[in-house]
């Protein structure tokens, strides 16, 4: 369920498979919807009072089933005043929507030159930092423990980190444990497999006995989603093939040089794959989870609780940059922002292929993927969840896990709680919700049997 | 008619350079172009799958990018895109510091441990130790404790030229001749004038030996302590432009490196003969 979707429309649908979202039957449908959306959306102010809205209406009805049978019921007009009536929105949404006075108003954050971070990087050439009254520098960073200790160091105020990262940290999975922050998901989808050209005749993965893969990180959704669907395929991911740790853009010189027979990568990495004749995309990774979460927008606890309003209208704007990257008219223009050198340092018509999702797949083929990368900041404790499971199911952590405590703890709810507890009210407490990966549906709240349901395993 | 060596060494470098750029350019030749790719697909694509292109660059490309370089060296277009020259710049002054910090600390250590005996054993094992430890080696824990990457940088910097310096400084004193040092004490000349007067011009070569050493350590090392922290610098250059799997700008980057390298090296060496005696 999208954060920018109208939480008041009771003929949503909720568990249909057809479309991208899974709300709807047809992807057609799902457009439409979409458009509908988009020109209900007319003003920030609107935009804000649906986010504040859709946080309260699931406070209210946790399960979806509950809020539609409510919202049939009664109609979504009645719904939406009747929620007021006990629940001041209007004032929500101007607290939201307006903080304090700023603690501090240059700030600096890091970001992984990867499309992941869009909005992190096009809010500054964009202005919707400038908008929040904010003078952000965004600083490109040579790897994620980089990034990780220089927002420990506070040079950086905020930064990109992958979604998997702040639960590994805080477990104490490969790091000691450290009080980290995430407010929000930078993307969802956008990853890819890319398999070498000379491979472009074995797209069966059962064929893959013995491949040389290569993820960005340890800790990352891109290393969970290829050994998912290697396992879905039959191969044992830690004994049929070999999977490395690489840096994105050594994955494009190594498929080169065939030191490595595929990846599961970042774009810009893919599509430069491509765009270099040195690989073909076997698969996107929306088609493994349709709307999985990627990277991240973190922040430490400090800089959380130190600068209530900084954060505030640092989040905002990344809230603002990421609904603004949401709507398809305008990703032509993001990847023409943060195409040079200064961010992403990319070919412009590489990073447009990927935006838009009109991309050409390396076997002759132009492929339309509208939500071949799309950005929603919810962060969903589901997620955190689902990749514990999966921490778990790999031999990352071992023993007992305290998943919805973990998940509570680190993947803050949106800002819009935070303000209502400001506020004196109590925050949402719908914060899950069911998914499917690989047509295997996700129940956040037995995460145990899901893992026990799996064949292939590191056995612990 | 008799060249001097000097025209003659020129003529056979002159002639290798252009061997090496002619082979150079024959092997990044492109090789034939795709032939059934649709021009909707093509437009998508890069030249190398298009056209053949080489992935590797040959001479005139980096020729061509090289000039684009030089002829606007220091713009700067925000936090990580500025000129080679402001780049070459930032390396420099970090060098420059952590070096000269690094001058400050192991000259009087050196001077110290090689006049006594006594420091020069009890000091030993802890230069012995720290001495091979690779600079990269300390940039985590740099990071971790000074918590600032720059500093961090000329940290490493520092850490790494202080030990040729150190052990140069120290031979070069306890090795000046016996003689010299009895004749100052026959004359009644006092420990610190001794130092001065007989044992620093005595050592000056090997301490200078010492120090050029350490200046093209630092310039080995700063490349890749820039390339793990980021930010500025020429590491930083080349990391960005490795992103971008611009190989023309990483060889570009490597020629500049190379130059820089070599005149540091010069700068010290010219220090070196100006001390240098005849014995």
């Amino acid at each position: 369920m999208s954060t920018f979707d109208n939480p008041f429309d009771p003929n949503r649908h909720l568990h249909a498979g057809g479309c991208s979202c899974g709300r709807h039957v047809s992807e057609a449908e799902h457009q439409a919807a979409q458009l509908q959306a988009q020109s209900a959306i007319e003003s920030e102010q609107k935009r804000y009072e649906g986010v504040v809205a859709s946080a309260v209406m699931r406070a209210m009805f946790p399960q979806d089933v509950a809020r539609r049978a409510f919202l049939k019921s009664v109609g979504a007009a009645t719904a939406a005043a009747a929620l007021s009536q006990f629940f001041p929105l209007k004032t929500a949404t101007e607290a939201f929507a307006q903080g304090g006075p700023l603690e501090k108003k240059d700030l600096k954050v890091g970001f992984i030159p990867i499309t992941c971070a869009t909005p992190i990087i096009m809010a500054a050439p964009m202005g919707f930092y400038a908008k929040n009254g904010l003078n952000v520098e965004v600083i490109k960073t040579a790897g994620w423990a980089v990034i990780r200790d220089k927002t420990l160091n506070k040079e950086y105020d905020a930064a990109h980190m992958l979604s998997p990262m702040p639960l590994a940290i805080t477990m104490g999975a490969g790091s000691n444990p450290i009080p980290f922050t995430m407010p929000a998901v930078e993307n969802i989808n956008g990853q890819a497999i890319t398999l070498s050209i000379k491979h472009k005749d074995k797209r069966n993965p059962k064929d893959w006995k013995g491949f040389k893969f290569a993820v960005p990180f340890d800790y990352s959704m891109h290393n969970y989603l290829l050994r998912y669907y290697l396992a879905e395929h039959g191969l044992d991911p830690d004994t049929d093939v070999q999977i490395r740790a690489v840096p994105p853009p050594e994955m494009v010189a190594n498929l080169r040089a065939d030191n490595i027979d595929g990846f599961l990568g970042p774009d810009p990495m893919n599509q430069r794959a491509v765009f270099d004749g040195a690989g073909f995309i076997h698969i996107l990774t929306k088609d493994i989870w349709e709307g999985h979460p990627c990277c991240a927008f973190a922040a430490s606890k400090e800089f959380v609780t130190t600068m209530p309003n900084t954060y505030g209208a640092l989040l905002k704007s990344i809230i603002q940059a990421t609904a603004y990257a949401h709507k398809a008219e305008n990703r032509k223009e993001i990847a023409n922002a943060i195409a040079p050198a200064n961010y992403l340092n990319q070919p412009p018509i590489v990073l447009e292929q990927i935006l838009t999702g009109t991309f050409a797949d390396g076997l002759g083929n132009i492929v339309t993927q509208p939500n071949r990368v799309d950005f929603d900041p919810f962060p969903w404790q589901s997620f955190a969840v689902w990749i514990m499971t999966q921490m778990k199911r790999w031999g990352q952590v071992k023993g007992d896990i305290d998943y919805a405590g973990i998940a509570a703890q680190v993947y803050l709810a949106t800002d819009a709680t935070r303000l209502m507890k400001e506020a004196g009210l109590t925050p949402p407490t719908a914060t899950t919700k069911s998914f499917s990966v690989m047509g295997k549906t996700f129940d956040p709240a037995k995460p145990e049997d899901y893992l026990a349901s799996f064949k292939i395993r590191k056995a612990s | 008619m008799t060249f001097s060596l000097r025209f003659r060494a020129a003529v056979v470098s002159i002639v290798l350079l252009a061997a090496f750029l002619g082979i150079w350019h024959l092997a990044t030749r492109p090789t034939a172009a795709a032939t059934n790719m649709s021009p909707e697909y093509a437009k998508l694509m890069g030249l190398t799958a298009t056209q053949g292109k080489s992935a590797m660059p040959g001479p005139l490309d980096v020729g061509a990018k090289l000039w684009e370089h030089l002829r606007q060296p220091f713009y700067d277009n925000g936090p990580n895109d500025k000129g080679l020259g402001i780049q070459l710049g930032y390396s420099i002054a970090r060098v420059g510091l952590g070096y000269l910090l690094a001058v400050v600390v192991a000259i009087p250590l050196g001077f110290l441990i090689g006049m006594s005996p006594l420091m020069s054993k009890a000091l030993d094992p802890f230069i012995q130790v720290l001495k091979p430890i690779s600079p990269l080696a300390w940039m985590p824990l740099a990071l971790y404790t000074i918590k600032d990457s720059s500093i961090s940088a000329i940290f490493v910097i520092f850490i790494c030229s202080v030990w040729p310096m150190l052990l140069n400084t120290a031979f070069g004193v306890a090795s000046v001749r016996k003689e010299w040092i009895n004749v100052a004490r026959t004359l009644e000349v006092g420990t610190v004038r001794r130092a001065f007067t007989v044992i620093l011009p005595a050592a000056a070569p090997t301490i200078l030996t010492g120090m050029r050493i350490s200046i093209g350590i630092a310039w080995l090392v700063i490349v890749a302590a820039e390339m793990l922290v980021g930010g500025t610098g020429i590491g930083y250059f080349v990391w960005n432009e490795w992103n971008n799997l611009s190989i023309t700008n990483v060889i570009i980057a490597i020629l500049m490196i190379g130059i820089v390298g070599m005149l540091l090296d010069q700068i010290l060496a010219r220090f070196t003969r100006m001390v240098t005696f005849p014995e």
